[in-house]
C-alpha cells in the first residue's frame, strides 16, 4: 500500500429500525492519505466531514454505524496494514493515541476538569509505552516545551480551568503529538479561538510539522485555514466528496459550482458595502437528497440531466476530482437526448 | 453633500462589574468591562465594533441599550440622553433601539409559534387591533423572506439562518431607527452567513436603519461597516473610516489583529505579526498602555502612562504612545 491511509467507498448509516433501510449520511467516500501530506477537510455543518473522521478513529457513536462494503486500511508503522472497519474494541484502543489521535474543536470541554495537566498527559504514556513515573514527568515536560507553553514546570501541576483555550489546545496537542502518532486528526482545531491565538495555533501546528513524521488530516470550514495549512483539499458537500485537488487547484482552477460558491461568499474577498454572492436556499437534510445531483436545487449551472442522474466523481484534470454534470459531459449527453 | 446628523453619541462609557469575595459577599474588585469608550453613530450608517472575546464589545452593546446598567458615561441617542430616563421612558425608547442576538437557536422562545414570536414586540410597543398585527406581521415576514405558510411553525422547525431571519424580523418589527447587532452571523455557515449580510444590508436601506454591528470577525465587519472601532481591554484603540482603518492601521495591536487573519488564497504572501501570550485580566489591567506586556513596539513610557487619543487624518482616531514622537 502506497498510501498512509485509503478509505474506499465509505458509508456511514443512520439506523431507522428493522423495517426501514438506513438513512445514508456519508456515501461513497474515496480519499488517501499520503505520508506527511497536510490534507485538508472542508463543508458546512452536518456535510459528514467529522463522522468520516470519527469513522477513521473508530469513534462513531451510537446508533452511528459504518456502511457495508465500506474499507478504511491504514498502514502502520512496521509497514503491516489493518482493516479499521474491522478491528476489535482493544486493537482499535492499541491504535488510537499511538498511531492515529486527535484534537478536538473545544478544548476546554475535551479536557477532564479533574484531573491536572500532567495526569492527563501521563495517560496516553502509561497506556502505550513502558515509562516509569519518573520518565513520564521528563516526557511531559520535554512535549510541553516543543508546544512552546511558557512556565512548563508549573502547567504541569495546573489544572485545566486555570489556562486559556489557546493554551488548553497547546496542551490537546501535546497529548496528540506525545507517542509521536502516524495520522493526526484535527477536527476545528482553532475555531474557538480568537484570531490572534489562531494564529499563533496554525504557525505552531505548520512548525511541529516539520519535525514530526505526521500527516494531518484538518477538518474546517473555514478555507482560510486550508489556504494556511494544507496540500490537498476535499469539498464535503451533503454527505459525498464533491471536489478534490491539490490546494493551488480548489482556489485558482475550481470546478465544482459549490466550491465557487463557497469562495464567492467568503466576506475577504472585495472591498466594503458590495452585495455579496450568495448560494441559494439551504443544505437538504440526509434522507431528502432526490435522485440527481445534490446540489442541483442550489446550483446556478443546473441543466435538466442534474436533477435526473446522480454525477460521478470524475477527473477534470490530473490529480483534480469533481462531482458535476458540467465536467462530466453532462451537456453534451442532454444534447444527445434532446436530439433524440 | 451634507454630513448625516448623529444618532447616537456615545462619551467616556465605563462598565465595571463587581467581584464579590468572601463570607459577607463583599466587594472585593471590579471587572472593568467598558472602559472610557467613545464613539458616534450617525443617521443610516454601520459601526462596526471588532475585538476578541472579553475585550468588552458585547458590554459595550448592551450597555447603550441600558440592558446593563453603565457606571459612569453618557448616551445620548436622538438628542436624549438615555442615562435619565426611568423605566417606563426607556421602555418607550427600547422601540426604537432594538438588539439582535449572536445565537439563533437559544434566543428565540421554542414554544410559541414565528406569529407569536412576531407579534409579542408590537403588543408590548404599541396598542393595536388584531388586523392591524396581522398586517404587520405579514408585511414584516415578506421583507426578511419568511413565506406566510412559515409563520404557523415553530422555531425548531426553521434552520440557523432562518431564524436568524426570525430574530431580524422580531428586532425590527416596530420599525427601530437603531439596532445592535451583537455577532449576528457568527453561529452560522459561510454560505448562509453571506444571505443574512445581504439581508441586514437591504433592510438598511429600506428601513433607514443604523447599526451598530458587534463581530469578532474581521472580514465580515470590512464587509458590512462604514467605520470601525477595534477594541482592546475595555478601550477602543483606533476608530475610524473602515477602509482608512484597514488600509492603514496605526495602532501596533489593529496591525497584529489585521495580520492574523488567515490568507484568502495559498499564493498570497502575508507577513504575520506575533503576539505572544494572551489578553491580560480584565479584573486587574496592566499599568499604562493595556496592550504593552504583548506590544511588539513596546517602550518605557507605554508601561506607566495611558497614551491620550490622537486624531491622525480626519476621523481617524488612533490611542498610542507611537504618535507621540
Amino acid at each position: 500500500m502506497e498510501h498512509l491511509l485509503e478509505l474506499r467507498n465509505v458509508s456511514i448509516d443512520l439506523p431507522k429500525g428493522r423495517r426501514k433501510p438506513p438513512v445514508k449520511l456519508v456515501e461513497g467516500v474515496d480519499l488517501d492519505i499520503r505520508k506527511k501530506q497536510n490534507f485538508g477537510v472542508v463543508g458546512e455543518s452536518g456535510c459528514g466531514k467529522s463522522i468520516t473522521c470519527s469513522a477513521i478513529m473508530g469513534l462513531l457513536s451510537y446508533p452511528l454505524t459504518v456502511g457495508q462494503g465500506s474499507s478504511i486500511r491504514f498502514q502502520k508503522e512496521d509497514g503491516s496494514e489493518v482493516e479499521i472497519t474491522s478491528l476489535h474494541k482493544s486493537e482499535l484502543r492499541k491504535l488510537r493515541g499511538k498511531d492515529i489521535s486527535m484534537i478536538f474543536q473545544e478544548p476546554m470541554t475535551a479536557l477532564d476538569p479533574m484531573y491536572t495537566i500532567e495526569e492527563q498527559i501521563n495517560e496516553t504514556l502509561r497506556f502505550h509505552t513502558g515509562l516509569n513515573k519518573a520518565q513520564m514527568h521528563e516526557a511531559a515536560l520535554e512535549m510541553l516545551k516543543k508546544v512552546k507553553i511558557p512556565r512548563p514546570e508549573q502547567i504541569l501541576a495546573d489544572y485545566p480551568h486555570h489556562l486559556s483555550g489557546g493554551m488548553l489546545q497547546r496542551v490537546m496537542i501535546a497529548i496528540a503529538l506525545i507517542n509521536n502518532p502516524r495520522l493526526l486528526i484535527a477536527d476545528e482545531p482553532t475555531t474557538a479561538l480568537d484570531v490572534t491565538i489562531q494564529a499563533q495555533i496554525l504557525d505552531l501546528m505548520n512548525e511541529l510539522r516539520e519535525s514530526y513524521d505526521t500527516s494531518v488530516i484538518m477538518i474546517t470550514h473555514d478555507l482560510g485555514v486550508i489556504a494556511e495549512t494544507c496540500e490537498e483539499v476535499a469539498v464535503f458537500y451533503a454527505g459525498q466528496v464533491v471536489e478534490r485537488a491539490s490546494v493551488d487547484a480548489i482556489f485558482h482552477e475550481t470546478a465544482h459550482p459549490y466550491t465557487t460558491g463557497l469562495l464567492r461568499s467568503v466576506t475577504s474577498l472585495g472591498g466594503a458595502r458590495r452585495e455579496l454572492y450568495t448560494i441559494r436556499g439551504t443544505v437538504p437534510t440526509a434522507g431528502n437528497f432526490g435522485a440527481g445531483c445534490r446540489f442541483a436545487d442550489r446550483c446556478d449551472h443546473c441543466m435538466a440531466i442534474c436533477k435526473e442522474k446522480p454525477p460521478a466523481l470524475t477527473q477534470v484534470a490530473p490529480g483534480h476530482l469533481c462531482r458535476c454534470w458540467l465536467h462530466a459531459g453532462g451537456a453534451e449527453q442532454a444534447e444527445k437526448e434532446a436530439a433524440v | 453633500m451634507s454630513e448625516p446628523s448623529v444618532l447616537l453619541d456615545v462619551q467616556h462609557l465605563k462598565t465595571y462589574f463587581p467581584i464579590k469575595g468572601g463570607v459577607v459577599r463583599k466587594t472585593v474588585g471590579y471587572v472593568h468591562a467598558v472602559e472610557d469608550v467613545s464613539f458616534q453613530i450617525r443617521e443610516q450608517e454601520t459601526f462596526g465594533l471588532v475585538g476578541e472575546s472579553g475585550c468588552g464589545k458585547s458590554t459595550t452593546g448592551r450597555s447603550i441599550l441600558r440592558l446593563i446598567e453603565p457606571t459612569a458615561g453618557a448616551i445620548t441617542f436622538d438628542g436624549v440622553d438615555l442615562h435619565d430616563l426611568d423605566k417606563e421612558a426607556l421602555r418607550q425608547k427600547r422601540r426604537d433601539m432594538q438588539l439582535v442576538f449572536q445565537d439563533p437557536y437559544s434566543s428565540l422562545n421554542p414554544r410559541m409559534t414565528v406569529r407569536h414570536l412576531l407579534e409579542e414586540p408590537l403588543r408590548t410597543h404599541f396598542t393595536l387591533s388584531q388586523k392591524e398585527l396581522d398586517e404587520q406581521v405579514l408585511w414584516i415576514s415578506g421583507a426578511v423572506g419568511l413565506s406566510p405558510e412559515q409563520l404557523e411553525r415553530y422555531p425548531h422547525q426553521f434552520s440557523g439562518g432562518q431564524r436568524q431571519r426570525i430574530s431580524i424580523a422580531r428586532a425590527l418589527i416596530t420599525k427601530p431607527r437603531f439596532v445592535v447587532a451583537d455577532e449576528p452571523v457568527s453561529a452560522l455557515d459561510v454560505s448562509i452567513q453571506a444571505q443574512i449580510l445581504n439581508l441586514l444590508m437591504e433592510l438598511q436601506q429600506e428601513l433607514k436603519l443604523s447599526y451598530l454591528f458587534i463581530s469578532h470577525d474581521l472580514n465580515v465587519v470590512r464587509h458590512i461597516s462604514n467605520r470601525v472601532g477595534i477594541m482592546y481591554l475595555g478601550r477602543m484603540v483606533e476608530q475610524g473610516e473602515t477602509e482608512e482603518v484597514y488600509r492603514h492601521p496605526t495602532h501596533p495591536y489593529t496591525q497584529a489583529l489585521l495580520s492574523a487573519i488567515p490568507k484568502r488564497d495559498p499564493s498570497e504572501d502575508k507577513v504575520r505579526i506575533h503576539l505572544d501570550g494572551d489578553v491580560p485580566n480584565p479584573a486587574d489591567p496592566p499599568k499604562g498602555c493595556p496592550f504593552h506586556d504583548r506590544c511588539p513596539k513596546c517602550m518605557e513610557v507605554c508601561k506607566s502612562e495611558l497614551p491620550v487619543t490622537r486624531e491622525v487624518s480626519p476621523g481617524h482616531f488612533v490611542s498610542c504612545h507611537l504618535l507621540d514622537k
